[in-house]
Order: C-alpha cells, then structure tokens, then sequence
C-alpha cells in the first residue's frame, strides 16, 4: 500500500453538529418537529380530553365528575340521537351514489376534446371552491318557503299548483339539504375521475374496440376497472367529509323541522354548545368515531386489495 | 376518438353538459341577481303574477351599501383574509418540512409516521370541535383570530405534508445526491435544490389550504363569539339573520362578496389548483 | 493527486450482502472502470466511495485522508449520474456554479472556470438555457461541465451514457477519453457496457455477486480472463463454451465432448494433464475459428452443422452446432455459406482457454 507507506494517514472527523444535521435521522426529527408539536397539541390532546369530557359530566362553567359512560347510556335512549344515527347514514349513502354516478358522467363528458373545455373545467369546479356556508345561503333562498324561485319555475312548467314547502317537511328538508350536498360533491368527483380517465392510455380503448367491444362494454371491461383505485379514494374522502357534514345542515335547517334532520355534527354542537352540555356534545360527537374507524379501515383495505389487483 | 354524427354528438354529450353547467352555476347567478334587486322585488310571492325572478331593471347597490354601513362586514373579510393567510403559511411551511422527510429520508416509522399523517388527514373537524373548545379557551385564546389560526393547521398541515410528499417523491433522488456531492450539507441541499423544484407543488398546496381555511365554519362558529372577531361566514350566518327575519339581498352581497377573493385566487392558479386536488387524491 | 484506496469493504442492506471484501488501489490520474451485470455491487461501491451510502465494514482513503465518516460535500469528488441529475430550476451556467457557490469561491473565479469547462465540452452557446431545453447529449455535456468546473480530486461516473443512444454513445465515449487525457483525473466509471469498459479504461474491474472477479489491463482480461464467467463477459459476440472431458491421447492432453476432441496446447497441457478424467470447460472466442484449411492440423479441426448466418459486413457469424454444444464462429466476409450446410472449423490452439468444471477458475 503505497499511500500508508508514505505513514501520513488521517482519519477526518466531522464536527458533531455537522455529523447530526447529515445524519438523515437527525434531519428528519428537526424536520418533523413543528409539525409534531401543532397535530400533538390540537389533535391528539383533544382527542384524549374529548374522551375524558364524554365520561364526565361536565357543563359550561362547570367541571363536573367523573360519571363512566352514563352519557352514553343517555345517549342510548335519546330518540334524537338515533334519528340523528340514521340520518347521517342515509344522507351519506344516497349523495354518495348520486355524487359518484353525476360526477362520473360529468367526467366522461369532460374526457374529450371540444372548445372551451378549459373554461369549463375552471366554472365547474366553482361549487366545490365557494365557501360551503356562502352557496348553500343560496340555496336556502332558492328553497325558501315563500320565494322559492324553484316553486316559481315548476309552477310555470305547470308541473305543481300549489307551493311546496321545502324545509319545513321532514323528508323534503333531508331531501333538499342532500341536493344541495351533491350539488357541491359533484365537481370533486368529476375533476378527480376526470384525471384518473386521462391517465388511463386510450389505446386500450382502441385496443377494444378493434377486438369489436361496444362502448357499454369498453367503459365496463376497460375504463371502469382502471379507474377503480381513484373512484376509492375519492369515495373515502367524500363518505368521510359527509359522514361528518356540519354546514349544510346548520344553514339549511339548523337540525329541523322538530330536530328530524340532524346528523351527528349538529346534534353534538345542539346538545354541546347550544345547551351548553358540552360532556354529552362531545359524547355525541365522539359516538362518531367507531363509525368513521371502520369506514377508513375497511376503505383502506379495499383500495390496498384493488391496488394490488 | 371514435366520433359519432353530429346530431348523435349534440343528444349524448353537449346537451347534458350545458344542463350540467347550468345547474352547477345557477346558485352563484342566483347569489349575483338577488345582491343587485331591490327589496320590493325580493320579496313577491312566488306566484305573483308580475315576478320576473331571473332579470331586474332596477339594479341596486342597496344590500352591499348595508352590508358596509350597517355591518362589520369589512372587518370579516380581514380577519378571514388574515386568518386564512396566516395558517396557511404555518402549514406550508410545517407541511413541505414534514413533506420532504417523509417522502426523502430513511429513518426508523417513516412509513407508520406518513400512515399517521394520513389518518389524521382524514380526521374531521367536527369531531373535535367540542373538547378543542375547552383547549382553546384553556390557553385563553378564546375569541382571537390565534385560536383558529393555530387550530386550523390541524387538518392544513396533513394535506399540505400528503401532496407534498407526492411532489417530492416525484423528483429524482439524484439531483440531491449531487448537490451533495457538489458541496451542500443536506440541509442546503434541501433548501437550494428540492424546495424549489417543488415549487409547483408548494403553490398547489398553499392555493387549496387557503380555500381550505377560508371554507372552514365551525371551529370558527364556536371559537368566536365577538362581532368584531368574526369570519365572513360567521358573521353572515349570525348577524344578518334576526331570529327567523333573513336579510336575503344583504346575505346574498355577503355570500357574494364573500366568495370573490377565493374565487379570484382561484381563477389565478386554476392548474396547481387542479393539479393538487387531482394529487392530493392519487395517494 | 488523489489515489483512492479500497480496504476490505463490505455493503450489507438489511440481510442481503451487496459488496463483499472488496480490496482495491486506484492510482492517481488512472482511469478505472466497473463492469459486470446488474446488481453486481458495482454501482454500491461507487456510491460508497461517493459518501452516498454508509459503509457496513472495511475503509475507503481518497489521498492520504480515511473518509469513512466524511459527509459527500467534504469529499472532493465530483460526480456524473445516469440520469444527468441537472437541477432544472437552473440555467446551465447556474447548475456548473452551484458546486462552487457553495464552496464560496470568487465571483470572477467561478466566471473563468466556467468558461473554460463549457469551452471545452463546447456548450458555450447553451450557458443560458434551461435543462429542459437541452437535448440528451447537450445534457450530458452540462453534468461533465458541472463536474470539471469543481476541478476535484476524483471523478466518479455512474452509467453517464447509457441514456443516450447508440450513435450519440459511441461519440461521447470518444470525448469521454479524450476529456481524461486532457484533465488527468483520477477516475471510477461504472457501466455495464463491456465495451465502454474495455474502450475507456486504463484498468478494469470485472464484478459479480459483490466479488471482484478480476482486475487488469483490459487486453489482460480478454486475453487471460481468470475465471469463466469473465471470459463470457468481456469480448463480444462472447466466448464459445463446451463442456468437455479432459482425457489422454498417445501422451498429448485432449479435451473430449461429442462431436469434438481437441489435442490441448502445450501452454495448457501440463496442467491438463494434472486433471486428466475430470470435466472441465473449455472455451474459444468466435473470431479465434476459421472455416479449416490445408495448413490447419487434424487435432485443432471440428465438424460443424450451420444454423443460422449472420451478415454484418466486416464479418460473418455462423451459428453452429457441434454435437450437443452451439458454437459461434465468426469468419471471413467473401466466404459464401448458407443454413444447414456441413462445415469443417479449425480453431487457434495458442488461443484456447480452459476452465475447472466446480471453481470455474482457468486451468
């Protein structure tokens, strides 16, 4: 070895600083710090004091004690909270087909070449920007009992001849409050479909076509199957963020007529903030939990299998 | 593409995409028109026989002169406009931080670190709302635009860190080894080369967490009780409603005006908008 | 003045054992080429000399200096990748400063030395361009000018040409050589292009499983490979094998498989004989075999049945069977053969190579 011939081998150490900030462990703690302490402190910790709270008996202004599940036991025998249960699982079930199937057409409308489809594109997805409260302001002046300029155009179509109330019956008001659900769903679906259609290479498509597949059988044995991975995905967003709808309700009906269209989110800032018992509000809202668990785990899985497939 | 007739065109695909269009739009015509009629037409019955709902000829500026003069309007879409802002730089840089060593580092987790990011991306606000409450008022934050521009990067910080990594799992490892190589630390690296590659990525991500922030109602609802501290969509809801009498052309000029700062960010960054929904989505 | 010493070095990931004990000198200016197929650990230890992957045990010296615990940056080398690796948020002339804007040089220091490098690769013109404007041999251009602008005391190659095409390939391989005539810098290639290595290197290291298998001049290794797995993968169309029987014959050493006997030369002989009656494989490359002649010797002479007929011009490959083995013959252009014709084929007895059955290591 000619260099240790030569004896004047040195071994170079770097500076301990140095040494931490190139070691990718180091780097990656510092890195994941903030984000660490902010997700810790108002995510993690409420979730732990919300749990505390739903065991306790706990009232504004007061602190109250520690009571094990007795809330939930209330809960177990308040007809509201159950219509509330049922609620929120047909309202997510039926906007989400609607969603699904609307925005799947809107993008399969979208997936080909026409003029201004940029422009249309950027208009459609207005619904989905405009802060929800804001729109669906809107659409409670479109449903409103007196005005309703919905009313005015089917009583000119000559399809009604007296008025409907809209929110002022049970089924009507859940009815209307999902219209207005899907109304803003459909544009996230559509634009996400829509980008999973064009990463699918249209040569397959032609590719079945040659092989003489008709176009119902080309989406269904081609397009449908590709695009599954994406569809399950944005299905886990959109259930989860219906699951656990606040806005639409709060404007539409705030919960009524007679509490019949509260979902769990409403109910639990009703009994909560509104009546102030916050330990039973956050029993309410935390009741939701073991939902959206299995909702997230099962998707998960699911899409994992359709990914592997 | 297999094209069919002209006619055959126009039934399967132009027709449904115009109703498609118009049914997407109408609420926002809607909120426009009744902003700029005057009361005496807002309010005739709908079967009236004189109603013309869809044209006014006499547009006002009355409901948005209310809305300034009798409100604290201006005052809400500051605090908005601050709020939003505000958190959505501390999640960015708390997300492209976060994004970067889970997407570009080896470290013992980083898989179980990224599949807790995602969870807690999906964790929803309302489930929370309550016992973050009592936090907030804990920390007497309670009623200050703090207590919803550190509780916002709760749900910010998860989507910027999810797209983010996407962008920065996009880039060739490469170029950050060379730029070792070539004399940077690992911090420098990160800073010099990667960051700004994903620029792209960051204006994504910074584009939606703002129209995240801004959408966002009910931590907003129940951490802020004063007039004066209030968002544009909570001060709306509360202020422009006197218990069942609505202010329909003022909450319509609210709902309006309301919406344009978003919708002008929008139409700006429409692509990274897109780009980072349809990102955000892929996994 | 660098040389780079490897000592004993050892990669392991997780349980999978990349690069095993490799010793190795670099001298200083050489040019020293890795070849072997993929997942050989080639490209490890080239990214372990770099400072881009711990290594598990043994010790790496660039010059005088151990730089086990170094981080790249302090590392003094200068690296060109497959991929080119161009930051493209930068111009050209930015990505050729960056290395030097981070050692804090001279403003009109880091002016010259661009100047110069991008003069000599002839990208002058492109100073100004972004990456994405670039067409792959212009980029290729730009990492090596990002690289000798840095002036280091090693270069370290990682497949630069393989993402370029055939044509543009063969060009930059050409500068390539040049370029390290001119600069003399110490340099490690890595490629699994046989003829790269054998074209750019003053020496070559051949590489398998994490073992080196031979290092040498690369003559030396086409001529004397030391094992077979080397001799099948340095030279191309590669070298014939059969499986033979070593056997003796009115006292000369032959080595037997069906439809073959060949008497051994004497340079082989002696330690054929040593293994008389045992299996080895013996080995001959095509354009040792020419179609038989008068002056040609029973004892180097074989029947061959042709399969197919390779026309490439300057030579002809005859694919042929002899007895259970196919051999590859690559002979003049003039001679006309078709498919299926019988053949006689005479070999180069001085050129013959053997191989141990088991070791695979030549006899």
């Amino acid at each position: 070895m000619a260099v240790t011939a030569l004896g004047s081998t040195e071994v170079v150490r770097p500076s301990v600083r140095k040494r931490k900030l190139e070691d990718e462990r180091w780097l990656a703690f510092v890195l994941l710090l903030p984000t660490a302490i902010l997700l810790g402190l108002f995510i993690a910790y409420p979730f732990f004091e919300g749990v505390l709270l739903s065991l306790s008996s706990a009232r504004v202004g007061a602190p109250g004690e520690f009571v094990w599940f007795k809330n939930f036991e209330k809960l177990w025998h308040d007809n509201i909270f159950w219509t509330a249960v049922w609620n929120t699982f047909w309202y997510t079930g039926v906007t989400t087909v609607f969603k699904l199937g609307l925005g799947l057409w809107l993008a399969l409308l979208l997936n080909r070449h026409f003029r201004g489809k940029a422009i249309v594109r950027a208009f459609i997805l207005l619904p989905f920007i405009i802060p929800t409260v804001l729109s669906t302001f809107a659409w409670k002046w479109m449903f409103d009992p007196t005005f309703s300029v919905i009313n005015w155009s089917l009583f000119k179509l000559g399809l009604i001849s007296a008025r409907i109330n809209w929110l002022g019956d049970a089924d009507l008001a859940m009815a209307s409050i999902m219209v207005v659900n899907i109304w803003r769903g459909i544009p996230f679906f559509a634009i996400s479909l829509l980008a999973g259609l064009q990463t699918i290479s249209p040569e397959l498509n032609e590719a079945a076509a040659i092989d003489g597949a008709r176009p119902w059988n080309r989406f269904w044995y081609v397009t449908w199957p590709l695009l599954l991975p994406v569809t399950m995905v944005v299905m886990l967003f959109s259930v989860i963020q219906t699951f656990a709808d606040f806005q639409l309700v709060y404007v539409m009906t705030g919960g009524g007529p007679a509490n019949a269209t509260h979902l769990f989110a409403t109910y639990a800032y009703q009994i909560g903030i509104v009546s102030g018992l916050l330990s039973e509000g956050a029993a309410v809202s935390l009741a939701m939990f073991p939902f959206l668990f299995i909702i997230v785990v099962a998707q998960l899985l699911y899409i994992r299998r359709v990914e592997v497939r | 593409m297999i094209e069919g007739a002209l006619w055959r065109r126009w039934i399967l695909n132009y027709l449904p995409l115009i109703l498609f269009v118009i049914v997407l739009l109408f609420p926002f015509y809607w909120m426009i028109i009744t902003t700029f009629r005057p009361d005496g037409e807002l309010y005739r019955p709908w079967n009236a026989a004189n109603n013309m709902p869809f044209w006014t000829n006499k547009p006002t500026l009355e409901h948005i002169i209310y809305l300034f003069e009798e409100t604290n309007f201006a005052r809400w879409m500051f605090n908005t406009m601050f709020i939003a802002g505000v958190s959505t730089l501390i999640s960015l840089f708390c997300g492209v931080l976060a994004g970067y060593a889970l997407a570009r580092l080896n470290f013992p987790w980083a898989g179980s670190l990224g599949t807790l990011i995602f969870i807690t991306y999906l964790v929803p606000q309302t489930l929370l709302f309550i016992p973050l409450a009592e936090i907030i008022r804990d920390f007497r934050l309670g009623d200050t635009p703090w207590s919803l521009i550190l509780t916002y990067p709760t749900f910010l910080i998860p989507f910027c860190t999810w797209l983010m990594m996407g962008y920065f799992k996009a880039i060739p490892k490469e170029l950050e080894e060379c730029a070792r190589i070539d004399g940077a630390s690992r911090w420098k690296a990160m800073l010099y080369i990667i960051i700004p590659v994903a620029v792209p990525g960051i204006l994504s991500s910074g584009i939606i967490a703002f129209t995240l922030s801004w959408n966002e109602f009910i931590y907003a609802l129940v951490f802020l009780s004063s007039p004066d501290q209030k968002t544009v969509a909570v001060g709306v809801t509360s202020e422009l409603i006197r218990g069942d009498v609505f202010f329909w052309g003022a909450l319509m000029a609210g709902a309006l005006l309301g919406s344009i700062p978003v919708a002008i960010v929008y139409s700006f960054f429409v692509e990274h908008y897109v780009s980072g929904l349809t990102g955000s989505v892929k996994g | 003045m660098a040389e780079v010493s490897l000592h004993k070095l050892n990669k392991k990931f997780d349980t999978t054992h990349v690069v095993k004990d490799v010793d190795l000198q670099i001298r200083d200016k050489e040019f020293m080429v890795f070849v072997g197929p993929s997942g050989c650990g080639k490209t490890t230890t080239l990214r372990m000399i770099a400072g881009l992957e711990a290594i598990t045990t043994g010790e790496i010296r660039i010059g005088n200096t151990v730089v086990n615990e170094v981080p790249p940056m302090d590392r003094d080398i200068a690296m060109v990748f497959q991929n080119y690796a161009l930051y493209p948020h930068m111009s050209v002339a930015s990505n050729m400063a960056f290395g030097l804007k981070m050692r804090k040089f001279e403003k009109s220091e880091i002016e010259k030395r661009i100047k110069n490098a991008a003069s000599i690769l002839g990208i002058e013109e492109l100073l100004h361009r972004k990456p994405r404007q670039l067409s792959g041999g212009q980029r290729q251009r730009v990492a090596l000018g990002r690289a000798i602008v840095r002036d280091p005391a090693v270069f370290l190659f990682d497949e630069p040409l393989s993402n370029l095409d055939a044509k543009l390939r063969v060009q930059m391989r050409v500068e390539l050589k040049k370029l390290h005539e001119r600069l003399a810098v110490t340099s490690v290639y890595v490629t699994h292009d046989q003829v790269e290595a054998m074209t750019l290197g003053d020496r070559v290291v051949v590489m398998k499983d994490g073992v080196v298998q031979q290092v040498g001049e690369p003559l030396e290794l086409y001529n004397t490979p030391a094992n077979r797995f080397v001799a099948g993968f340095i030279g191309s169309p590669a070298m014939n094998f059969a499986d033979v029987t070593l056997a003796e014959n009115g006292g000369r050493p032959v080595a037997e498989a069906p439809g073959l006997r060949i008497v051994l030369p004497d340079a082989l002989a002696a330690r054929a004989r040593a293994k008389v009656g045992r299996k080895a494989t013996l080995g001959i490359r095509p354009e040792d075999i020419h179609l038989a002649g008068a002056a040609d010797s029973v004892d180097h002479c074989f029947e061959a049945n042709v399969e197919v007929v390779e026309q490439l011009g300057s030579e002809i490959l005859l694919d042929t069977r002899v007895g259970a083995a196919t051999v590859v013959a690559s002979v003049d252009p003039m001679v006309k053969v078709r498919s299926h014709d019988k053949l006689k084929l005479a070999l180069n007895p001085a050129r013959l190579h053997l191989f141990d059955a088991e070791s695979e290591a030549a006899i």
